[in-house]
C-alpha cells in the first residue's frame, strides 16, 4: 500500500450546550459562550492520524471561517496533523452549505492530489450533515456517510457504516469521501512536541478569495441559494398545571391525574 | 456582504437589538461589524436611516422559476419496505400541493416495489415513478442520485422533500448540489406562501433558536424532514398513476459496493416505538440513578431515554438520546427527569401527547411544555412514584 494523502476538514463552532437566549432583548448572549472544535471533527482528524499512522502519509486539516478559526486548525496541529489551511475572507460570508462546500472544494483543490477527506458527519451548530456530501458531489468523488470504521484494503476503503437498523460494510475506490461518527474513536490528547509544531504562527497557511481564483458573486451570502427569512425563539403553547404539596404528595396527584385520563 | 455607511448612522442602536449574533457594535455611535457577522441582513432591515445595506444584488443567477410544479417526495424503501417517513412526508406534500394547487408526486427505487404504488397513492400521490431494477435494491448514492436527478431534469418539480433519515441525508445534498439549489435539512415545519416560496422552519443552534428558511431564485426547493415530525394520512378511495421508470446500471455506480449489511438488535432500546419514555438528564447527578428510571419504565412497558448532557458525560448509551442529535419521539406519556430542557431536547420530544417534567429548578425551560410540572427532587420523587404505582 502506498503512502496516503489524507485531507480533513474542520469547523469552529459555539459551543451550542452553552447558547443561552437573552429574554430582553430575545437575541443569542453570545458573551462567555466559547469557540470549541466541533466535536466530530475531532473524531475525523483521530481517523486520519490513526490512518497515517498505519499506512505512512500526511494529513492535512482545512477549515473555512474568520480569522480567529486559526485557533481550531493549531489545536489539530497539537494532535499531530502536518499542514493546515485557513479559508478566510468576509467574501465567505454567510455562505449556506452550497457555498460553504464550494468553497471548501475549491481550497481542496489547491492542495494537490490526495487519497482521501475525512469530515465528521455534521456541525453542532447546524446539525445539517449536508457539508460532507456536497463536498464530495463538488469534487466529483463517491462518499460514505455515517462511518463507524476505515480500513485501507489496496486502493480502496473498507468503510462500516452505522444506520438506523443495520450495519453497512462497503468497498469504495479511493479517492474518496468518508464522515465519521462520534463513536468510531476517541479523539487523542495533544503531544508536547505537537504543541510546540502549533506555537509556530506558520503552521498554518491562509487563503482568500484571490487565492481560490473565484470570482465573488460564487461566494458568500450573495451566491448561496438559501436564505433566513426569519430567526424567532421557539414558541410555547402547552398549558402546564403545576402540582402542589411535598415530593409524596405529588407523586400522588400525578398517578391519580394519569388514572383519570386512563393512561394508568 | 453586509455594509456600513457611518455618515447616515445616527447611533439609535436599533441594529445591535436586531443582530442575533452579537455581529455589529455601537461605539461612540461608530457602528463596526465584528467577526461573529453572519450577513444574515437582519440588521439591514431594521435601520430606519439606510446607514446599513446588503452589498450586490442576491445572485441573479437562479432559475426560470415559472417552469418549476408540483410537490414531490423521495419515498425510501429498506429491503424492500416502505418506510413510514415516506408516508408522513405524503401527508405533508399532499397540504402543501392543496395550498398551492399543484399534485403530489412520489419516487421510490427499488427492485420489486410494485406493492407500494397503491400504498403511496393512499397516502396522498397523484402520480408514482417507480424505478424497479435490481442494481436499485439497495440504496446507494451515486445510482440513486442519477437516477433521481433525470426524474428531476426531465419533470421539473417545485419542491422535494426527502426523509432526514441516513439515505436521505446522504442523497439530498448531492442532488441538491446537481441543480445548484437550496436544501434545509430537519425541517419541523413546512408552509407553502401563496407564491409558492417554501416557508421552511428548522432549529438552529442546537435548538436554541428557530430559524425560517426559503429558496427565493432556485428550483427544485429541497427540504428533509425527520421520521415522526409530520403525520400520515391514509385515504383508501384515492386514485392515482403509477409509471415505472427505466433505470440502467452505469459504470460509475461500480465505485461504491456493498459487502455486507447485518440487522443491528433491535434489543430494549426502541424509542420511537415505546408508548411510554421516562427519560433522565443532568440532574440525576449520577449514573446510577438511570436504574430508578428503569424501574419506573416498568410499570407502563415504557423504554429509559436520555438528554445530551447525560449522554455526553457518558452515563448512557447513545442509543437512549432523545432530542435534534437523538431521536425524535412522540410517545403517550414522556417523563422528564431532571432534564432542564434545552431546545435541542425539547425538538425532540415536544410533540409527546402528555409530558411530566420533574425538576428542581421551577424556571426550568422544560416546563414551558410540560403538561404536568412536579417542582422538587427526582431523587425523591421518582421512588415515590414508584411506591405509589407498587401499592396501585
Amino acid at each position: 500500500m502506498k503512502e496516503l494523502t489524507i485531507i480533513v476538514t474542520v469547523k469552529q463552532v459555539p459551543d451550542t450546550a452553552e447558547v443561552r437566549i437573552d429574554p430582553e432583548t430575545n437575541s443569542l448572549m453570545r458573551e462567555g459562550v466559547p469557540s470549541i472544535i466541533n466535536p466530530e471533527d475531532l473524531n475525523a482528524v483521530e481517523a486520519a492520524l490513526s490512518l497515517k499512522e498505519q499506512y505512512g502519509g500526511t494529513v492535512t486539516a482545512v477549515t473555512m471561517g474568520p480569522p480567529q478559526a486559526q485557533e481550531v486548525l493549531e489545536e489539530v496541529v497539537a494532535m499531530g496533523v502536518d499542514r493546515a489551511v485557513l479559508l478566510t475572507d468576509r467574501a465567505f460570508a454567510g455562505s449556506d452549505t452550497l457555498v460553504t462546500a464550494f468553497t471548501l472544494s475549491r481550497g481542496i483543490m489547491k492542495l494537490g492530489t490526495f487519497d482521501l477527506i475525512i469530515c465528521g458527519r455534521q456541525a453542532i451548530d447546524g446539525d445539517t450533515a449536508q457539508v460532507g456530501p456536497q463536498v464530495a458531489s463538488f469534487l466529483d468523488l463517491p462518499q460514505v456517510t455515517y462511518a463507524d470504521r476505515i480500513e485501507i484494503v489496496d486502493d480502496c476503503a473498507h468503510v462500516q457504516r452505522s444506520l438506523e437498523d443495520c450495519t453497512e460494510l462497503v468497498k469504495v475506490c479511493l479517492p474518496a469521501l468518508v464522515t465519521v461518527l462520534g463513536g468510531i474513536n476517541r479523539p487523542r490528547h495533544p503531544s508536547l512536541y505537537n504543541i510546540e509544531k502549533a506555537c509556530d504562527e506558520t503552521c498554518v497557511s491562509i487563503m482568500g478569495a484571490g487565492d481560490l481564483k473565484v470570482p465573488a458573486s460564487m461566494l458568500g451570502l450573495n451566491a448561496s441559494p438559501t436564505g433566513v427569512k426569519k430567526i424567532f425563539e421557539p414558541e410555547r403553547t402547552t398549558e402546564c398545571r403545576y402540582l402542589s404539596g411535598d415530593e409524596k404528595e405529588m407523586a400522588r396527584t400525578l398517578i391519580n391525574h394519569l388514572k383519570d385520563q386512563s393512561i394508568l | 456582504m453586509i455594509k456600513l455607511l457611518p455618515e447616515k448612522c445616527i447611533g439609535c442602536g436599533l441594529c445591535v437589538k436586531a443582530c442575533l449574533f452579537g455581529g455589529i457594535t455601537l461605539d461612540n455611535k461608530e457602528p463596526a461589524l465584528n467577526e461573529y457577522c453572519t450577513a444574515c441582513g437582519a440588521c439591514v432591515d431594521v435601520c430606519k436611516v439606510g446607514a446599513i445595506v446588503l452589498e450586490g444584488e442576491r445572485s441573479k443567477a437562479g432559475h426560470d422559476t415559472s417552469l418549476y410544479s408540483g410537490i414531490w417526495v423521495v419515498a425510501e424503501q429498506r429491503r424492500g419496505r416502505l418506510q413510514p417517513v415516506a408516508l408522513e412526508l405524503l401527508g405533508k406534500a399532499r397540504q402543501l400541493a392543496d395550498a398551492r394547487g399543484s399534485s403530489v408526486t412520489a419516487v421510490l427505487l427499488g427492485s420489486g416495489m410494485d406493492m407500494h404504488g397503491e400504498t403511496l397513492i393512499q397516502h396522498g400521490a397523484d402520480k408514482v415513478f417507480l424505478a424497479d431494477a435490481s442494481f436499485l435494491s439497495d440504496y446507494r448514492t451515486l445510482p440513486a442520485e442519477r437516477v433521481i436527478g433525470g426524474l428531476i431534469e426531465q419533470h421539473k418539480p417545485e419542491v422535494i422533500l426527502f426523509g432526514a433519515t441516513t439515505m436521505g441525508r446522504d442523497l439530498a445534498p448531492r442532488i441538491a448540489n446537481r441543480f445548484r439549489t437550496g436544501l434545509t435539512a430537519d425541517c419541523t415545519g413546512l408552509e407553502m406562501s401563496p407564491d409558492g416560496l417554501l416557508l421552511q422552519t428548522r432549529p438552529a443552534f442546537g435548538g436554541n433558536i428557530m430559524a425560517t428558511i426559503t429558496t427565493p431564485l432556485h428550483r427544485p426547493q429541497m427540504a428533509t424532514v425527520r421520521p415522526g415530525v409530520m403525520k400520515a394520512q391514509h385515504s383508501p378511495g384515492r386514485k392515482g398513476d403509477i409509471e415505472t421508470v427505466t433505470a440502467e446500471p452505469a459504470p460509475s455506480d461500480d465505485l461504491v459496493h456493498i459487502l455486507s449489511s447485518v440487522k443491528k438488535e433491535q434489543g430494549r432500546i426502541a424509542l420511537d416505538k415505546a408508548d411510554v419514555i421516562v427519560s433522565g438528564g443532568r440532574g440525576l447527578r449520577d449514573p446510577r440513578n438511570f436504574k430508578l428510571l428503569e424501574e419506573l419504565a416498568g410499570f407502563f412497558s415504557g423504554q429509559v431515554g436520555a438528554s445530551r448532557a447525560a449522554v455526553d458525560m457518558g452515563w448512557i448509551a447513545h442509543d437512549h438520546q432523545v432530542g435534534q442529535t437523538g431521536k425524535t419521539v412522540r410517545p403517550t406519556m414522556y417523563i422528564a427527569c431532571g432534564i432542564s430542557g434545552a431546545v435541542q431536547h425539547l425538538a425532540g420530544m415536544q410533540n409527546s401527547d402528555i409530558i411530566v417534567a420533574i425538576n428542581k429548578d421551577p424556571q426550568a425551560p422544560i416546563f414551558s411544555i410540560a403538561h404536568y410540572a412536579l417542582v422538587g427532587d427526582m431523587n425523591i420523587i421518582v421512588p415515590a412514584l414508584i411506591e405509589q404505582l407498587k401499592s396501585a
